[in-house]
């Protein structure tokens, strides 16, 4: 939508992201060392973002935090996208009752509003980033299920799977050999736009204090933390706040020039 | 035949209800701790715990607790909370009113943002209003709600002073929430309208108009518009469901005390039938939602009433 600039946009907002990384390796300090002479310290040499409530490095923490949200974003949406299009190019190959049958599991699914849902099942599941990653990729395949499947259906008509079919192939090869590659591009849009809503989910949960739980950072649990403080030391929630809105907003801006640049229409739209 | 097909529609949602609460019930049955030992704590008594399990209906098979929980869903039971023993749908009645203020006040300010920002981008498509409005609308998707909150209530409350931080009873506590919940939607809302409208204005309908000499004002509004209102409104009425979802966020960060709050209370708690309950309320609105933007478009548009 925003065409060219949107690339340029995306790149100038991964910068921030990646300007903490690399501060932060320089920086050198752990975000876990506990200093009660610094706590709730302001911005200085030796803490270039201030400390939290129990003096430990911000800069350290967030860049723990965006490790962490950006790890288990990428690990949700592979998992999410590998088992989802599994499922789709099932459903669309097979028709009939595979078909039937995955897609209203697919539906019910989507009859929870998606950060309820994965609320719920991390609540249910317990603490924990593995069951965080649990919660969110039951949420997340779906997407990739159902485009990929809507993809199939237009594809399985097509001369060139046919000639596959006449020459022998099998479904798995005609699925990664033929199939994949013609329906690729959606499916990487559809990607894009998921690492932003996965992102967005993780730090929310995190935020409940139903993910990533304390002494670990996530820049949800930071967030968290920093309102309680909000009073004393307001820019406790700033820091966190500013690198995962600009985190999603570059991811965003990466899937709106996907998609212009790849011309793809319908995907993402569960995330627009 | 219109009503015949939403007849059909409706009929459709059981199912899809019925796996909705299914799906509830496993999860409350997945739990990994025993909802005994979250009551009672887990010094207590052996011969409490089993009297404590068999009143809970704990120790008869997982079928037949299934089949228990859906008839008490059936009849109007939804269960106990385990903290006060009151009837979960009561409790889940006491917070409803809170929840569809801010629901409805955040759906309000996403439309009355959202239209004009979306006609406005449109009409300037691809110039620079376009993409002033497009890039607030990114700004609106990216910005996760739960730090938007805090961030106005640093600015408005804390800083400036002019609104109160959190709660509902004072006046002008419900401006903040609304503003974070609201938002996202707008910015979703505004995307919609700007290409439907886009869409509407490059279809054949529109440049026969065109042809026939109709003046671009009626162009833009009577013609394009109405081709433009039915996928807005379908996708209003999908946010009618989906504001619930944002509502859970939204009403902790401001201890508004509505349905959203009383699920993460339910879930701090440990308090399994009354998040079952939240959980299920939320998504049974959130099915026939969609259901309502189904119909809606049916109705709107005769070409989608081919089943």
């Amino acid at each position: 939508m925003l065409g060219r600039p949107a690339v340029k946009l995306a790149v100038i907002c991964l910068l921030l992201p990646l300007l903490v990384l690399l501060a932060a390796l320089l920086h050198g300090v752990d975000g876990h060392a506990v200093d009660l002479d610094a706590v709730l310290a302001g911005i200085s040499v030796a803490h270039p973002l201030g400390c939290d409530a129990l003096g430990r490095d911000v800069l350290a923490r967030l860049a723990e935090g965006l490790t962490l949200s950006l790890g288990v974003g990428l690990v949700v949406v592979g998992i999410g996208a590998f088992l989802g299009i599994a499922v789709g190019l099932a459903a669309g190959w097979f028709g009939g009752r595979v078909d039937s049958l995955l897609m209203r599991l697919a539906d019910i699914v989507l009859s929870f509003p998606g950060i309820l849902l994965a609320i719920a099942l991390a609540a249910m599941l317990g603490p924990g980033v593995d069951k965080l990653v649990m919660a969110l990729v039951a949420v997340g395949w779906v997407g990739f299920a159902r485009l990929s499947r809507a993809q199939v259906l237009s594809l399985k008509a097509a001369p060139f799977v046919d000639a596959s079919v006449a020459c022998g192939s099998g479904t798995v090869y005609i699925g990664v050999r033929h199939l994949l590659p013609n329906i690729a591009a959606p499916l990487l849009v559809e990607a894009s736009f998921g690492l932003a809503a996965v992102i967005i989910g993780e730090a929310g949960l995190s935020f409940l204090g139903i993910g990533v739980q304390p002494p670990d950072a996530s820049l949800g649990t930071m967030i968290r933390e920093g309102t309680s403080l909000m009073l004393v030391s307001p820019l406790l929630v700033v820091w966190p706040g500013v690198v995962l809105f600009v985190l999603v907003m570059a991811v965003n801006l990466l899937g709106d020039a996907l998609r212009d640049h790849l011309d793809v229409r319908g995907a993402g739209a569960e995330h627009a | 035949m219109l009503m015949r097909l939403i007849l059909y529609r409706l009929l459709q949602a059981i199912p899809t209800l019925l796996g909705v609460a299914t799906l509830v019930f496993l999860m409350l049955h997945m739990v990994p701790g025993d909802p005994v030992d979250a009551l009672l704590g887990e010094m207590a008594l052996p011969a409490d715990r089993e009297a404590l399990r068999h009143a809970m209906h704990l120790d008869a098979p997982l079928w037949a607790q299934y089949l228990q929980f859906m008839a008490g869903l059936a009849s109007g039971d939804w269960g106990q909370s385990l903290i006060d023993q009151q009837p979960v749908l009561s409790l889940i009645a006491e917070r409803l009113p809170a929840t569809a203020r801010l629901a409805g006040a955040s759906l309000l300010l996403a439309v009355l943002l959202a239209l004009p920002l979306g006609f406005w981008a449109a009409r300037h498509a691809g110039k620079r209003q376009d993409m002033t409005a497009m890039g607030f609308s990114l700004l609106g998707v990216s910005i996760p709600n739960f730090w938007l909150g805090p961030m106005l209530m640093l600015l408005f409350s804390v800083t400036l002073g002019w609104l109160p931080v959190s709660g509902m009873n004072q006046p002008g506590s419900i401006i903040l929430p609304t503003i974070t919940l609201g938002t996202a939607l707008a910015a979703v809302l505004s995307r919609m309208a700007r290409s439907s409208w886009l869409e509407a204005m490059s279809s054949d309908a529109i440049r026969t108009a065109r042809a026939m000499g109709v003046g671009d004002g009626m162009l833009w509004w009577r013609h394009a518009g109405r081709m433009a209102a039915i996928p807005v409104i379908t996708m209003f009425a999908l946010q009618l469901g989906a504001v619930l979802g944002g509502a859970v966020i939204t009403e902790t960060v401001f201890d508004w005390p509505g349905l959203g709050l009383l699920t993460i209370e339910a879930i701090q708690q440990r308090n399994y039938p009354l998040v079952q309950g939240c959980v299920l309320l939320i998504a049974g609105f959130y099915v026939l939602a969609n259901l309502a933007a189904d119909v809606l478009a049916m109705w709107l548009d005769p070409r989608q009433r081919q089943v």
